[in-house]
């Protein structure tokens, strides 16, 4: 079986998910219709409730 | 011979995060005179894409070999700008951060204190320069890790992460302290908002972890000891009057929550007043027959005692409301509330079909809690304005999940810390949501805090994948940030280090010099403590040296 993973969206849950897998010692492709990944989570300031900077 | 020392600075504006306190441009100035600076820019955002080509352009066109990035916290970005450095081809920890946000332009924003909000900057800067010539390259232990999970819970959160690594092929040893699995769901009857039949639920779960090959089960479990770190915990636990010792890679806990039992509060009895763990055991016997029922939300949470919300109590509360309706539709069912949160999608349809089955809802206010007497509930409806006497001949309260003594147990046994309401705590509560604060061990369901079954199965399955990423890779990679022994000689095997040390990563060892001590380096987290004790300066943390805090002092007071 090929082992390579699709992830669709490069928002955080699509990043978090890669990175898990590429951890695991798979090949990930992630794509993002946007230009860049980040999604809407590249947009805020601060998450709540612990005043991380987002970006 | 020594390498000359090329530093680079890069001060960074972080929007007008630091730029609206600070004047950057000026700190970038001051940093380029300071001793072995070779370059320092500053950047809008170091964080981002351009910042970060600025620092790996800096390495290479100026041959920087120590970089400091004056900006926010290293909690959060140090990471990144280590793996900058290192994709420039500098040790990554030859990298030396100065926090002139969190630590300055954020708590001096007072305008007509800017001279000294910038003096203060200065000096962090200067400090930071200072120490980064006087670090060493570090490499990044390696250590090998057990092939084998233990999961402490029986419950639906621990049986699914159990039956995930299980399905992926990693041995399972699965701990549960009741004689026989299924944790809370044994009690339920209907679950929240499909229907779905608890008992169903539940055993088909238990059959699929029992046949399960790769999953050893134990019930009637105590864990007795835990020594050992990430890759190699070792756990001595007894079950049925045997003590087994196994040696296992990661950990997940899901030791569940218990139900308060709201003595002295709204009359409660458990006969005519009950809570809705006994309502469900009453629908599960069929012994609900009640044409009066009055459902009281947030008993004993939300309060002083317990400020948090316990989640899952609002759809419990609506779901009994309507199954009570669908039995006996002439029954009058009277939910009162403090506010409701039916959350997503599926909780609100289930609001809508309670409010067109008739079940009424009623506002009131902490200050004015409902009153129960011997066939009436008296409140104040808040939104009405006024008094109502409802007949009654059940009441249900809504209580909160609690955490447990024996999650308690396990925390201090594995150094998992809970928070205080005996809560499992993360290591992040907003990106590391399944990790505990020590490595290898994870967490999920309502041990973490209360949580309704569909929310403790994604857990689960979460949990199960974040422990896979060590198991499925055999050996784990550790910050090289750790104590070490730096002089031997000096070290006399007192022991004060070993007894301070919070993560078990010292012990005394018998060589041949005489009693000395060992660094577990695998399971040391660079806090620090042993360092700061050891009178005879044996122990030292690496890239936090006796000889770089000193040096950043010296500069300190050197302005």
């Amino acid at each position: 079986m090929n082992k390579d993973i699709l992830i669709i969206g490069g928002g955080i849950a699509g990043m978090q998910a890669s990175l898990d897998l590429g951890d695991m010692g798979l090949q990930v492709h992630l794509i993002e219709k946007e230009t860049c990944i980040g999604g809407k989570m590249a947009q805020l300031d601060k998450t709540f409730p612990t005043n991380d900077c987002a970006i | 011979m020594e390498e000359e020392l090329r530093i680079g600075v890069f001060v960074c504006k972080c929007g007008s995060n630091i730029a609206g306190a600070l004047d950057v441009e000026g700190l970038a100035e001051y940093a380029s005179t300071l001793p072995d600076v070779v370059y320092a820019p500053w950047n809008l955002y170091t964080c981002a894409d351009a910042g970060l080509d600025e620092i790996k352009k800096g390495i290479k066109e100026h041959n920087l070999n120590r970089v400091v990035v004056a900006s926010c916290s290293p909690r959060t970005h140090e990471p990144l700008f280590r793996s900058v450095c290192e994709e420039a081809g500098m040790n990554p920890y030859l990298f030396e951060m100065v926090n002139i946000r969190d630590q300055c332009s954020w708590v001096h924003q007072d305008k007509s204190l800017a001279e000294s909000s910038m003096a203060k900057a200065r000096d962090l800067i200067r400090m930071g320069a200072a120490k980064a010539a006087l670090l060493k390259p570090q490499e990044i232990i390696v250590s090998g890790v057990e092939v084998k999970a233990l999961v402490i819970g029986g419950g639906i959160a621990g049986l699914t992460a159990a039956i995930s690594l299980g399905n992926r092929g990693f041995p399972v040893i699965l701990l549960e302290k009741e004689k026989e699995l299924g944790g809370m769901l044994r009690s339920l009857y209907k679950l929240a908002p499909m229907d779905a039949d608890a008992s169903e639920v539940i055993n088909a779960k238990i059959k699929e972890a029992e046949d399960h090959p790769n999953i050893e089960i134990y019930t009637g479990a105590t864990i007795e000891k835990v020594e050992g770190f990430i890759g190699k915990f070792d756990v001595t636990f007894s079950a049925n009057g045997t003590s087994k010792d196994v040696r296992l890679g990661v950990v997940i806990i899901a030791t569940g929550a218990g139900n308060l039992v709201p003595e002295g509060m709204y009359g409660y009895d458990g006969e005519k007043v009950i809570t809705q763990w006994e309502l469900e055991e009453r629908f599960k016997a069929g012994k609900v027959d009640a044409n009066n029922v009055v459902i009281i939300q947030c008993v004993g949470a939300r309060s002083p005692e317990r400020q948090y919300c316990s989640r899952i109590c609002c759809a419990i509360g609506i779901k009994n409301a309507i199954l009570i309706k669908e039995m006996n539709p002439e029954a009058k069912v009277h939910i009162l509330y403090r506010d409701l949160m039916m959350y997503g999608v599926e909780n609100e349809d289930q609001l809508r079909k309670a409010k067109e089955l008739g079940v009424r809802f009623v506002k009131y206010d902490p200050k004015q809690p409902p009153v129960v007497e011997e066939n009436k509930v008296t409140v104040f409806h808040q939104l009405m304005g006024t008094e109502l006497e409802i007949p009654q001949d059940m009441v249900v309260l809504s209580t909160p999940l609690v955490g447990t003594e024996d999650g308690v147990k396990v925390g201090n046994l594995f150094r998992a810390g809970l928070d205080k309401n005996k809560f499992f705590l993360e290591a992040h509560v907003k990106l590391r949501p399944l990790d505990c604060g020590t490595d290898g061990i994870f967490i999920c369901g309502s041990a973490h805090y209360p949580k309704d079954v569909r929310e403790s199965i994604m857990q689960a399955l979460g949990a199960a994948s974040r422990a896979s990423i060590p198991l499925s890779q055999g050996e784990v990679k550790i910050e090289p940030i750790v104590t070490c022994l730096v002089d031997k000689d000096a070290c006399r095997g007192c022991g004060l280090c070993v007894a301070l040390c919070p993560y078990n990563a010292l012990e005394i060892t018998t060589t041949d010099e005489g009693r000395k001590v060992n660094v577990i380096t695998v399971a040391c987290k660079g806090c620090g403590v042993c360092a700061a004790t050891c009178y005879r300066h044996a122990l030292t943390i690496n890239s936090f040296t006796d000889d770089q805090m000193e040096a950043q002092i010296h500069s300190f007071m050197a302005a």
